[in-house]
C-alpha cells in the first residue's frame, strides 16, 4: 500500500485545513463571524444536537473559520484533530475536564508558566483535580509521583520562563509504562521547532496566542490528540469509556474512536463551559501560522546571537538559553530541538533584584510587557509579573528568581537588539 | 498499554471503495441510537448508500426503516461492501461467508470499523480476491475525504487549491 503523501510543514502552515470555499470560491480563509447555522430541517438539527452528523451548529462548539485553524494545527503537530477555545489556559481546562474526575491526580513539571502552575495548583483543587509538581530534569521523579488514581503526566518540552529542555522521549516512555497519556504543552517551541507526539506524547496543549498566532494581536488556545492512545486501560478513563449523561448515554471512544478526546473536549467541555475561540481571533491565527516556519527561523537566529552576546557581556552574571555549548540542556536541545532550541529565555544581571529592575525600565525597543511569541521584542522580570503569584522559592525552582529577565526574541534587526540591551545594561 | 496497529491507506485507495460503493450489509448494526453502529448507519443512509442490517436478533423488523436479516445469504440483491461492527475475534465466521457469497452477491469489499482487526480473516479475503480495509469507519472516512469530517477539528491529510464539491 502507497503510503499519502507527506507534507513538509511550510505547505502545511499555509494549506492544512483551509481549501478554497465551495460556494464562493474565496481562497483565503473567510472570517465566518455568526454565532449559528440554519438547519436544514428537523432531521438535520436533531442530527447535530445528537452529533450522528458532522456539521456547525452553534459558534460555542463549531465554527468554519475556527475550524480552519483547528485542523490546521492539528496538521503542524501531525496529530488526529485538535479542538481550538479561547486561550491557552482554556485548552489546558478543556483537556483535564474531559480526563479527570473529582479525586484524581495528575504529575506535573514544576518548570511551567507561571499562571500554569497557579492553575493547576490552586484553581484545580477547588475541583478536586490533584497535582503533584516535580522536578522534571530526572524524568525518574514522574515515576516516583505517579500514584493509582494519576490519570496524566504534564510537560512544557521546553519550558517558560525558559532555558530548560526535557527528556521527552523518557518522559513520554513512563507515561507509557503506566498507561496514562503524557501531555506537551509545546507553545514556546511550536511545532515548527519539535512535534511532541513524534517523541511519545498522547496530548498536545497550546496558547495559540504566542508564536503560532505571532504577531501579538489574538489570544486562543488549541488541543491536539495524536489518536494513538488508547483510552480502554482496564476502565482507567471513564469519561472516554462509560456512556456519557450529557449524551443519552453516548460512548466518545467506541463513537468516535481516534478522535473521540478532543470530540469529547469540544462537545461536552466547550458546550458546558463556553471558552470559544472568536472567530476573528481564528482568521488572525491562521494568518499568522502561515508565516510560523519563516518567522521561527528569524526568532531561533536571532535568539542565538542575543544570548552569546549576553554571555560574554560583563554586566551579566548568567544566561540560562539552550543553544549556549555550556547549557546543561545543549545536547537535549540538539537532539529535541535541532533548529534552535526557541526564542525565550532567561538572564541574570549582576547586581540582582535592582540591577535588573532597571534594565526592564532601560530599554527602548523591547518591550516591557505579560507575553511571549510576538514580532516585536519582549522583556520582562518574572518574579514581579507572571510569576508573581507564587512564593520565592517556588519562583526559584520556576526558574523566574528574583535577578531572573525573561526575554522574547522578535525578528527586529539584530544589531538594533544588541545595542538596546547594551545600553540599558551600562 | 495495547499498542494499536496502524494501517496507512493511501486517500485514493479508501476514496475509490467510497466511490464505488452503493449497497453496504452492517453486520452488527443496531436499533438503538446511541450505539456507533446506528450512528454510522444514518450518517451512510444520508449520504445516498443502501444500507442493510444485518443482526440475528433483530431480523425481521426495521432499523432506521430498513428491513434487518439474520445472515448475508438472506439479503435480498446485490452487496458491495460488508461493513462489520463486531468483536474482531467474531470476524472470522462474517468474512468466510462474505467470501463464500462473493461472487452470487457481487460482493467487493469487506470493511472492519474502528477497532475491528483480524489479520488472519483479511488474509483470507484477500486471497479470495476481495479488498479489507480494517480499523476504519466508513463514516469517518466519507466526511474526511469529501470535506466534512474538518467541520469536527479532524486532521484530513487532505490538501487541496481546487474548490472542492461538497457532496451531500
Amino acid at each position: 500500500m502507497a503510503k499519502s503523501h507527506k507534507y513538509g510543514p511550510e505547505t502545511l502552515a499555509i494549506h492544512a485545513g483551509a481549501k478554497p470555499d465551495p460556494v464562493t470560491g474565496s481562497r483565503n480563509m473567510p472570517i465566518h463571524q455568526t454565532t449559528s447555522y440554519v438547519f436544514e430541517n428537523v432531521d438535520h438539527a436533531a442530527d447535530l444536537f445528537n452529533l450522528q452528523d458532522f456539521g456547525f451548529l452553534y459558534s460555542r462548539l463549531t465554527n468554519p473559520t475556527v475550524a480552519a485553524l483547528e485542523e490546521r494545527v492539528a496538521a503542524l503537530e501531525n496529530g488526529r484533530a485538535a479542538v481550538c477555545c479561547a486561550s491557552g489556559h482554556a485548552a489546558q481546562f478543556l483537556t483535564f475536564f474531559t480526563l479527570l474526575s473529582p479525586g484524581d491526580h495528575f504529575v506535573a513539571s514544576r518548570n511551567l508558566y507561571g499562571g500554569s502552575l497557579t492553575q493547576f495548583g490552586v484553581s484545580f483543587k477547588r475541583l478536586g483535580w490533584e497535582c503533584t509538581f516535580v522536578d522534571p530534569t530526572n524524568p525518574n521523579n514522574f515515576k516516583e509521583a505517579i500514584k493509582d488514581n494519576s490519570k496524566a503526566l504534564f510537560i512544557e518540552p521546553l519550558a517558560n520562563p525558559g532555558g530548560i529542555v526535557l527528556d521527552l522521549e523518557a518522559i513520554a516512555a513512563i507515561a507509557k509504562n503506566a498507561g496514562i497519556p503524557l501531555i506537551a504543552d509545546n507553545t514556546m517551541a511550536t511545532p515548527f521547532l519539535c512535534q511532541p507526539i513524534e517523541w511519545g506524547a498522547d496530548l498536545v496543549t497550546h496558547s495559540t496566542t504566542k508564536f503560532l498566532s505571532g504577531h501579538g494581536t489574538s489570544m486562543g488556545g488549541a488541543l491536539v490528540e495524536s489518536g494513538n492512545f488508547d483510552w480502554t486501560q482496564g476502565g482507567k478513563f471513564p469519561t472516554m469509556t462509560e456512556p456519557d449523561d450529557a449524551y443519552h448515554g453516548l460512548t466518545f471512544y467506541e463513537t468516535f474512536g481516534d478522535f473521540g478526546f478532543t470530540m469529547k473536549a469540544r462537545t461536552v467541555g466547550l458546550r458546558d463551559f463556553g471558552p470559544a475561540m472568536s472567530p476573528t481571533n481564528a482568521f488572525y491565527t491562521i494568518t499568522g501560522i502561515e508565516t510560523l516556519p519563516l518567522r521561527m527561523e528569524r526568532h531561533i537566529a536571532n535568539a542565538q546571537k542575543v544570548a552569546e552576546f549576553l554571555d560574554d557581556h560583563p554586566a551579566v552574571a548568567w544566561v540560562s538559553y539552550a543553544g549556549l555549548k555550556e547549557s546543561p540542556y545543549h545536547d537535549l536541545a540538539q537532539k529535541y530541538l535541532p533548529k534552535g532550541p526557541g526564542s525565550v529565555f532567561t538572564f541574570g544581571v549582576k547586581g540582582g533584584f535592582e540591577a535588573g529592575v532597571k534594565v526592564v525600565e532601560s530599554v527602548n525597543l523591547f518591550s516591557h510587557l505579560a507575553n511571549i511569541g510576538d514580532t516585536r521584542s519582549l522583556i520582562i522580570h518574572p518574579a514581579s509579573t507572571t510569576h508573581r503569584q507564587l512564593t520565592e522559592e517556588q519562583q526559584i525552582t520556576a526558574g523566574a528568581g528574583p535577578d531572573v529577565i525573561r526575554l522574547s526574541i522578535g525578528l527586529e534587526t539584530i544589531d538594533d537588539l544588541l545595542r538596546d540591551l547594551d545600553q540599558a545594561l551600562r | 498499554m495495547t499498542t494499536k496497529p496502524t494501517f496507512d491507506y493511501d486517500n485514493a485507495f479508501i476514496r475509490k471503495i467510497l466511490e464505488e460503493t452503493k449497497n453496504i450489509a452492517m453486520v452488527g448494526a443496531s436499533a438503538k441510537w446511541v450505539r456507533p453502529s446506528n450512528f454510522a448507519m444514518k450518517y451512510l443512509l444520508g449520504k445516498g448508500y443502501r444500507v442493510i442490517p444485518v443482526n440475528p436478533g433483530s431480523a425481521g423488523t426495521e432499523i432506521l426503516g430498513q428491513m434487518t436479516y439474520a445472515s448475508l445469504a438472506d439479503i435480498p440483491g446485490s452487496i458491495d461492501m460488508v461493513d462489520i461492527f463486531q468483536a474482531s475475534e467474531k470476524v472470522g465466521p462474517i468474512v468466510d461467508e462474505a467470501i463464500r457469497l462473493k461472487d452470487e452477491k457481487g460482493i467487493k469489499f469487506v470493511w472492519m470499523q474502528l477497532g475491528v482487526i483480524n489479520e488472519d480473516a483479511a488474509e483470507k479475503a484477500e486471497q479470495a480476491g476481495l479488498t479489507v480495509v480494517m480499523d476504519r469507519c466508513p463514516k469517518i472516512e466519507y466526511g474526511r475525504l469529501f470535506s466534512e469530517l474538518s467541520w469536527a477539528g479532524v486532521n484530513t491529510g487532505v490538501i487541496s487549491s481546487k474548490r472542492p464539491t461538497v457532496r451531500r
